[in-house]
């Protein structure tokens, strides 16, 4: 994970704006694209979208808060996501992620005290035939068992 | 460079994201690497998974005698690999896993190369199209009808139906729109195919475009399947570079425009309204119907909302005709599912027959079983919110008023094995703790009934055997009040869970008399 922890300045977010601005319904896009920018979308940025969208504040506010990939924050370093769903249930995968929390030090998802890793709960990676599986930041994980998941969050300086 | 005559080996390395989960990048490395040590000069193509996951990473390699299968391949297998010492399992074809189905939708994915447009037309792309494009609209309709095609994205409503409603209303301006928001766990033929045939796709999205009058299409991806929207992407320029989309439409008057958009982690939008709402840029919440969206959807427009596989059927129905299509099948269910065979199995993977295999024989003969080797105890249909079937119920035949009647639902046609170690209360109080996670919060039934039904399940589980009719009723409510098929459904797995196991439910010794609706 390269991006910026920075948070973007009004005009940075007028220019991603701007790119979207043709486009039918451009909100989500927008808020993807800022956030792949610059990790996470400040709630300084809310007032600089709305105006250019000519809707409100608390609209961007609603819309960001409503999908669990929105982040006002920054994460980790690296982002960890363990599939929680039926299939992956079906192999262990609710202990490979206790087991995962419990070596980061963590009672629930979140990210350690290092700011190395971010814990994110996941439902369906589309991998339900080679579970358990995860998504190590773009890195898809199948057949993932403990003794990996530990060599992996070492590697990843947790 | 080489002096024989003869092309170089084809080498196909699957791109899919479950043969890269399972190492499928190192592999192809390790063999373009092998080759350059040989001196060897080979054609390295990355095409979409045969869909046998447990052979993945599964290479073919062509020497010019057609191609070879090896499962499970190692990035140390790159020399043997290319040297011919490596044990091949023999052509795809001839595994009985895939010899034993009937690829329709499916049959190019895995075969070709996924963005390239002659590849797809030399494996009988566009003729779909082409013959789409010398037909009147309502000819488009009536041979959808006639295919018996049912919304795969598990609703089952007829899509010819649904495009006629579309195609009869009068507005400026019509959308398609194709819900790729595949969150059902158990689920991954979208992905598959967005991956591994997307023009399949993108052809069926122009022919229903023509049906309808629609000029402007989205393919609505959730995020979670960011190398399907990389794949969408390209092979949506690559039509539009072959006039396949935008104007003119292979040299004809008609025009289609289609367009990417990623979702942001809400389960709940795969419901098409919350969809819609999403595409719309707002809070993915949960439309009341009607009005219906085929006539006023997107932005208020008409609108056809299909799941992938539905559209990705398409262009086969075309270019065999409709009653080919509906040759297959049983009852009302026509044509070909594709099965998702997931979880704690054997043989794991996307199987296409014909509706009315049943569920044991889908189960036990062509999943092998478990993975663990342990006996099979409950088979997950349909995703989240479709029912726990017992291994009582193993002779329902895969269809969807044979799954309907059996007190379940073939949804999206994802099948979770577990073996006899699950813990049905866990998994019902999972159901009730999932919908509480996902709810867009609409109506109360969903939003508050699935939070009283962790509380409800979790004094189950403390021994208060009196919470089970408490349990019951709730799940009524939850059934009769929700506003669309989350807080709906959600009572398939919990109600299943409690009456076919109720060994695992304190209080419940004795199975209940009514059967999980």
């Amino acid at each position: 994970m390269s991006a910026p922890r920075t948070a973007p300045t009004e005009a940075e977010v007028s220019a991603v704006v701007a790119r979207h601005l043709h486009r039918e319904g451009p909100l989500l896009p927008i808020l993807h694209d800022l956030q792949h920018e610059f990790g996470f979308i400040p709630e300084t940025g809310f007032q600089t979208i709305a105006h250019e969208l000519n809707i409100t504040r608390a609209e961007v506010y609603g819309v960001v808060s409503f999908y669990p990939d929105f982040r006002t924050e920054p994460h980790g370093r690296h982002v960890l996501k363990i599939c929680r769903a039926e299939a992956c249930q079906s192999v262990g995968a609710r202990a490979l992620e206790e087991a995962a929390l419990a070596r980061l030090g963590l009672d629930r998802p979140g990210t350690t005290a290092n700011g190395a890793v971010t814990v994110e709960p996941v439902y369906c990676l589309g991998l339900c035939a080679c579970g358990p599986a995860a998504l190590l930041d773009d890195k898809p994980l199948a057949h993932l068992d403990e003794t990996r998941l530990t060599r992996l969050l070492a590697e990843a300086g947790a | 460079m080489s002096t024989h005559l003869n092309p170089p080996m084809k080498i196909y390395v699957p791109l899919d994201t479950a043969a890269r989960a399972l190492g499928a990048d190192d592999v192809a490395d390790a063999i373009r690497a092998a080759a350059k040590a040989a001196g060897l000069e080979i054609e390295l193509i990355r095409n979409g998974s045969r869909g046998m996951i447990w052979l993945e990473p599964l290479v073919e390699v062509d020497r010019g005698d057609g191609r070879q299968a090896y499962g499970n391949v190692t990035p140390g297998q790159a020399d043997a690999l290319l040297n011919g010492t490596l044990e091949s399992l023999g052509p795809v074809e001839k595994i009985p896993f895939f010899a034993r189905q009937t690829r329709l939708t499916f049959a190019r994915c895995g075969l070709i190369d996924p963005v390239s447009l002659a590849d797809y037309e030399a494996h009988g792309g566009l003729a779909g199209l082409r013959r789409a494009l010398a037909l009147k609209p309502e000819e488009i309709v009536d041979e959808m009808k006639l295919s018996g095609l049912r919304g795969r994205g598990g609703a089952g409503f007829p899509t010819g139906i649904k495009w006629d409603t579309v195609r009869l209303a009068p507005a400026p301006q019509k959308y398609i729109v194709c819900n790729a928001d595949e969150g059902d766990s158990g689920t991954f033929a979208d992905r598959m195919i967005m991956e591994g045939d997307p023009f399949s796709l993108i052809e069926g999205m122009v022919i229903a475009g023509l049906a309808t009058g629609a000029t402007r299409g989205y393919i609505y991806v959730r995020s979670e399947y960011p190398d399907a929207i990389r794949i969408l992407e390209q092979a949506i320029r690559i039509a539009n570079q072959n006039r396949v989309l935008g104007s003119g439409i292979l040299g004809s008057g008609h025009a289609f425009e289609l367009e990417v958009r990623m979702g942001a982690g809400a389960y709940v939008c795969g419901e098409e309204t919350s969809l819609l709402n999403s595409l719309e840029g707002k809070r993915g919440t949960v439309r009341a119907k009607p009005p219906l969206p085929a006539l006023e959807g997107l932005f208020s427009k008409p609108t056809v909302v299909n799941n992938v596989i539905s559209l990705a059927s398409v262009p086969v129905i075309f270019e065999r005709g409709a009653e080919h299509y509906a040759s297959f099948g049983v009852g009302r269910s026509r044509g070909t599912v594709t099965l998702q065979i997931a979880g704690n199995v054997k043989h794991g993977g996307l199987f296409e027959t014909a509706f009315g295999m049943t569920l044991g024989e889908a189960v036990n003969e062509i999943g092998g079983g478990t993975r663990s080797g342990r006996p099979v105890r409950a088979v997950q249909v349909g995703g989240p919110l479709g029912a726990y079937m017992p291994v009582s119920r193993f002779d329902t035949p895969l269809g969807y008023e044979e799954f309907d009647k059996a007190g379940g639902l073939v949804g999206h046609a994802g099948l979770v094995v577990f073996d006899e170690t699950v813990d049905m209360l866990k998994m019902a109080r999972f159901a009730m703790e999932f919908c509480a996670v996902e709810s867009c919060g609409k109506c109360t039934p969903c939003r508050i009934g699935s939070t009283r039904g962790v509380e409800t399940i979790d004094r189950i589980a403390a021994g208060e055997a009196e919470a089970i009719p408490l349990l019951t009723d709730l799940c009524e409510t939850m059934k009769d009040g929700s506003l669309c098929a989350l807080g709906g459904f959600t009572p398939f797995p919990v109600m299943s869970a409690l009456t076919h196991f109720p060994e695992d439910f304190p209080g419940a010794a004795k199975p209940f008399k009514e059967a999980a609706e």
